[in-house]
């Protein structure tokens, strides 16, 4: 026992005299969750938002309330004359232009249909596209108020159907769209991955490297204590880094836990786990520290990256692709994370992930322990 | 009881033959020099001796133990210093060696007197990282990492290449007096004045031995006349002696040329004489006797 | 007799008061040396004596802190590219590229010293011949013994016909019979004109040279041909010489 802390010691002085590494590996997360937090954000906030309003009825005032009262719109000016839209684009003063049909509310309630016309600047198609869902968020969020207040009154029940106007998205967790919620599993499940898998190889590599593990093997230690002593420091590593990601996802971006913390480190640790051993198993396969670094960076990172679903969604990829990806560790645990974070829902939904990132770690750790070699050919 | 015997080893890594059938013992407390060129199968023997390589016919015991069966056994008895090892360069002297005393399971306490006569050399640097340390330092304190923790046989593979002649020989004489406490040495070393302090060395090359004897006994088994020649122009002499008939080889040796004859009848007189006719001036040749590395040149040509 | 003839003879490196300090450690210490065309120069040390310092500021790749020196000609401090164009360098450990085969690794190294593209075919071949390696031309410098990729790397070295050759510790590890091999190899470039500037722990290889130089604590404590060091020391070899000169550092681990 005394054997292995000291080894585990050796590792702590070997990460930390290493001060630009230590400083890469600890601030590495902080450093990814802002810039996917603000530079990569597909938020839009403040919108500058004219309106049109001839009718100026119950509904028209409602939905008008709702928007001003979000905090995405900023209503800047009510105008008389629809021709003003253009000018109110060229001078910058509105990015969005809303328009209410005649009559609104009365059309609404009779004939069951209101037009809305909403004019955005389409040269930026990926604002456009925001700002028009976020309002036609708010104007069926406004239809459903509206409804609920008629349909006692109203004689013919029929009406409630016919008004229905199109749901062009449905957001259910994310009813602000924040990318935030998206990125925040993806992060965790690139660091975790990269910090066990690259490190963890490269500092049993490093030991064939300079000779050093020639001494270790004739020493009386036995291999798998070598093994694991190399893997705690990574361990804790992780365990300080999954802890750095989840205070700054919560305090700075503002993305709440919403399901059971304990079950949400529990699936962590597992996932630490599983790259750990895909680490160890790096560290039998290859002789130089550079080796490790290519084969952990470029055959599990990149499609760690494009294929776990933490940038592209893999529904839309071809089949063979998708199949691909359920090798793919991170993507399992990303989707854990989502339901556990995100949706909040229980552990009995995040099972399946659960039992195959177990099943993955046993697999790795079983090959990478039989690979190990005592001797050194 | 031998502390090491090997049955004929063989080992090859595809189509290189390493080694093809070495065998030899060494008995306790003896000091067993590898002497050999690069690629003779010197590491090769290091690595399966300690238990790293598995030999592919032979068999081969450290303290009686069989190195595949009891290679836990041996784990724990032998201490090794590799030929590229180079400590761990991050951590200081002191950490280094705490670091491999409890790897062995043991400390430095217990054991210091064995490494006493090495560490206080650098003992003063102890806090110092290994990186830092001068390659003769560095060579020490492999040393007391090797016997740190008392192993009863050390293997030390080419540990003073790239030391300076100071600390070589100091690493030297501590070896000398690691063999006084009865611990068995087996170094490889391309130093031939290394060689000779050695009980008994081994020539290798390609993977076989070419002899093992006491460097007394290869040295007195040179049966040829030896010449030294010395004279004005060194480079030019070489080559006026490689080209009379009467010469066998001509090495340079230092400040002079170590020639042997073809013609055991002959001797320096018929040397002098060929050199003046071909003009070389302030010509000596004397008669001697010959060195290890003689012997060395002599078995590899 | 020595003297006179050095006098004649055109100095290649001269160096004066040259210093280099490392914050408070002076690693090279105030040293002032001339070496003659053509010569072998040993520069000998103990490990961390500052030979290699001395011999990065030389080949140009360090500044000196104090004092100056000129190599080919040129001023080591403000013409270090000239010097670099001008030199060969070889180490023990840096020699070849592993991965290229033996006649890449000459077209490599000549073009990078400028050797005209016609010249490279023909010279590699001249010189694979001389070493006996014609059949190992197409080979990859790994599968060679580390002998042979030494005098493969010397060869490399002296491949552009450089004025100097600084060769650092270009035999260690290397048996006695490539050593000597090796040694040939330095002696047919010295009769060319090339002047080989070497480092060496095998005191055996010093008496090979026309003068060596001993660095104690980067000072150069002593610099004359073997024999009159062995008659000023009173030592039967060199081995002795050094251990006189070099046994009383007080840097020993540096």
């Amino acid at each position: 026992m005394k054997q292995f802390l000291v080894f585990v010691r050796k590792e702590f002085y070997h990460i930390f005299r290493d001060v630009r590494t230590v400083m890469i590996l600890l601030l590495m997360p902080v450093v990814q969750i802002i810039l996917f937090g603000f530079a990569l954000s597909s938020e839009v906030n403040n919108v500058k938002i004219a309106i049109f309003d001839p009718s100026k009825d119950h509904a028209t005032q409602l939905i008008t309330e709702r928007i001003s009262a979000s905090k995405y719109f900023k209503v800047v000016k009510m105008i008389s004359d629809p021709d003003d839209v253009e000018s109110l684009f060229k001078s910058g003063k509105a990015n969005i232009v809303l328009l209410y049909s005649e009559k609104f509310h009365e059309n609404l309630i009779h004939t069951g249909h209101a037009q809305i016309q909403l004019i955005t600047d389409g040269t930026e198609p990926n604002t456009a596209n925001a700002v028009t869902r976020y309002a036609t968020n708010i104007i069926m969020a406004s239809q459903k108020e509206l409804l609920q207040s008629q349909v006692p009154s109203v004689t013919r029940p029929a009406i409630t159907s016919e008004i229905i106007i199109i749901p062009e998205v449905k957001l259910l967790y994310n009813p602000q769209m924040k990318s935030s919620y998206n990125f925040v599993p993806g992060v965790m499940g690139l660091i975790l991955m990269l910090i066990c898998a690259m490190m963890t190889s490269i500092s049993i590599v490093r030991e064939k490297e300079v000779g050093t593990m020639e001494v270790l093997l004739v020493s009386p230690m036995r291999p798998i204590y070598i093994i694991i002593s190399k893997a705690v420091p990574y361990f804790v590593l992780s365990f300080v880094n999954l802890t750095t990601i989840l205070l700054l996802a919560v305090f700075v971006l503002g993305v709440p836990i919403s399901g059971s913390l304990f079950w949400l480190i529990f699936i962590s640790l597992i996932f630490i786990l599983v790259a750990l051993s895909i680490g160890l198993l790096i560290s039998t396969l290859v002789d130089t520290q550079v080796a490790a670094m290519l084969i952990s960076g470029m055959v599990f990172m990149m499609p760690t990256m494009v294929l776990s679903g933490m940038i592209y969604p893999v529904e839309n990829m071809p089949w063979i692709l998708r199949l691909i990806s359920n090798f793919i560790p991170a993507k399992w645990y990303i989707i854990a994370v989502k339901k556990l974070m995100i949706q909040g829902l229980s552990i009995d939904s995040a099972f399946l992930e659960l039992g195959v990132l177990f099943t993955m770690a046993m697999v790795f750790i079983l090959i990478s322990l039989k690979m190990f070699k005592k001797r050194l050919a | 009881m031998y502390s090491v015997t090997a049955d004929n080893l063989e080992i090859s890594y595809g189509t290189v033959k390493a080694l093809r059938g070495v065998s030899f013992q060494v008995s306790r407390g003896e000091m067993f020099g590898l002497i050999g060129p690069d690629g003779a199968g010197k590491t090769s023997l290091f690595r399966i001796l300690t238990t790293l390589l598995l030999a592919d016919a032979g068999s081969a015991t450290v303290d009686g133990f069989d190195v595949v069966k009891d290679y836990k056994e041996i784990r724990g008895r032998v201490g090794y210093m590799p030929g590229k090892f180079s400590l761990y360069q991050d951590l200081s002297v002191e950490e280094n060696l705490e670091f491999f005393a409890t790897l062995f399971n043991t400390t430095i306490k217990e054991n210091y007197h064995l490494i006493k006569d090495i560490y206080r050399h650098i003992e003063p640097f102890k806090t110092r990282k290994a990186g830092a340390l001068s390659g003769g330092m560095k060579q020490k304190l492999a040393l007391s990492c090797a016997l740190i923790h008392k192993p009863s046989v050390l293997f030390l593979d080419e540990p003073t290449t790239g030391v300076d002649p100071v600390s070589r020989k100091e690493f030297w004489e501590m070896l000398k007096r690691l063999k006084q406490q009865n611990i068995t040495i087996i170094v490889s070393t391309p130093y031939m004045d290394e060689a000779i302090i050695c009980d008994r060395i081994a020539l290798i090359n390609e993977g076989k031995f070419m002899q093992i004897e006491t460097p007394q006994n290869i040295i007195s088994a040179f049966g040829k006349k030896l010449f030294a020649v010395t004279g004005d122009n060194m480079s030019r002499l070489l080559n006026d002696v490689r080209e009379m008939d009467i010469v066998s080889s001509a090495f340079a040796f230092g400040d002079e040329h170590h020639v042997t004859l073809r013609n055991p009848m002959l001797d320096h007189t018929d040397i002098e004489a060929g050199l003046l006719e071909k003009g070389c001036s302030n010509i000596f040749v004397k008669e001697i006797n010959a060195g290890i590395e003689d012997c060395y040149m002599a078995l590899s040509q | 007799m020595m003297n006179e003839v050095e006098q004649d003879r055109q100095q290649v490196i001269k160096v004066e008061h040259l210093t280099k300090r490392f914050g408070h450690f002076t690693a090279v210490d105030n040293i002032s040396f001339e070496v003659y065309k053509g010569e072998i120069f040993g520069f000998l040390g103990a490990n961390g004596a500052g030979k290699t310092t001395a011999m990065k500021m030389l080949c140009g790749l360090s500044k000196p802190t104090s004092g100056k020196g000129s190599v080919a000609g040129y001023n080591i401090e403000k013409e270090s590219e000239s010097v670099k164009a001008n030199i060969g360098y070889m180490s023990q450990k840096f020699s070849l590229y592993e991965d290229l085969k033996v006649w890449e690794n000459f077209r490599l190294f000549g073009g990078i010293y400028g050797v005209n593209d016609k010249e490279i075919g023909p010279r590699t071949d001249e010189m694979l011949a001389q070493l006996g390696f014609e059949k190992e031309k197409n080979s990859l410098v790994s599968s060679l013994p580390l002998g042979w990729k030494q005098k493969l790397a010397f060869s490399v070295a002296i491949f552009h016909e450089p004025k100097i050759v600084f060769l650092d510790e270009p035999t260690g590890g290397v048996d006695p019979v490539t050593r000597r091999q090796f040694w040939e190899l330095i002696y047919k470039a010295s009769d060319r004109g090339i002047t080989v500037f070497v480092t060496t722990h095998y005191m055996d290889e010093a008496e090979y040279c026309n003068r060596v130089s001993i660095m104690v604590d980067g000072r150069i404590d002593a610099l004359d041909s073997p024999r009159n060091l062995k008659s000023i020391y009173n030592a039967a070899n060199m081995n002795e010489v050094f251990i006189h000169l070099a046994g009383g550092s007080n840097r020993k681990a540096d």
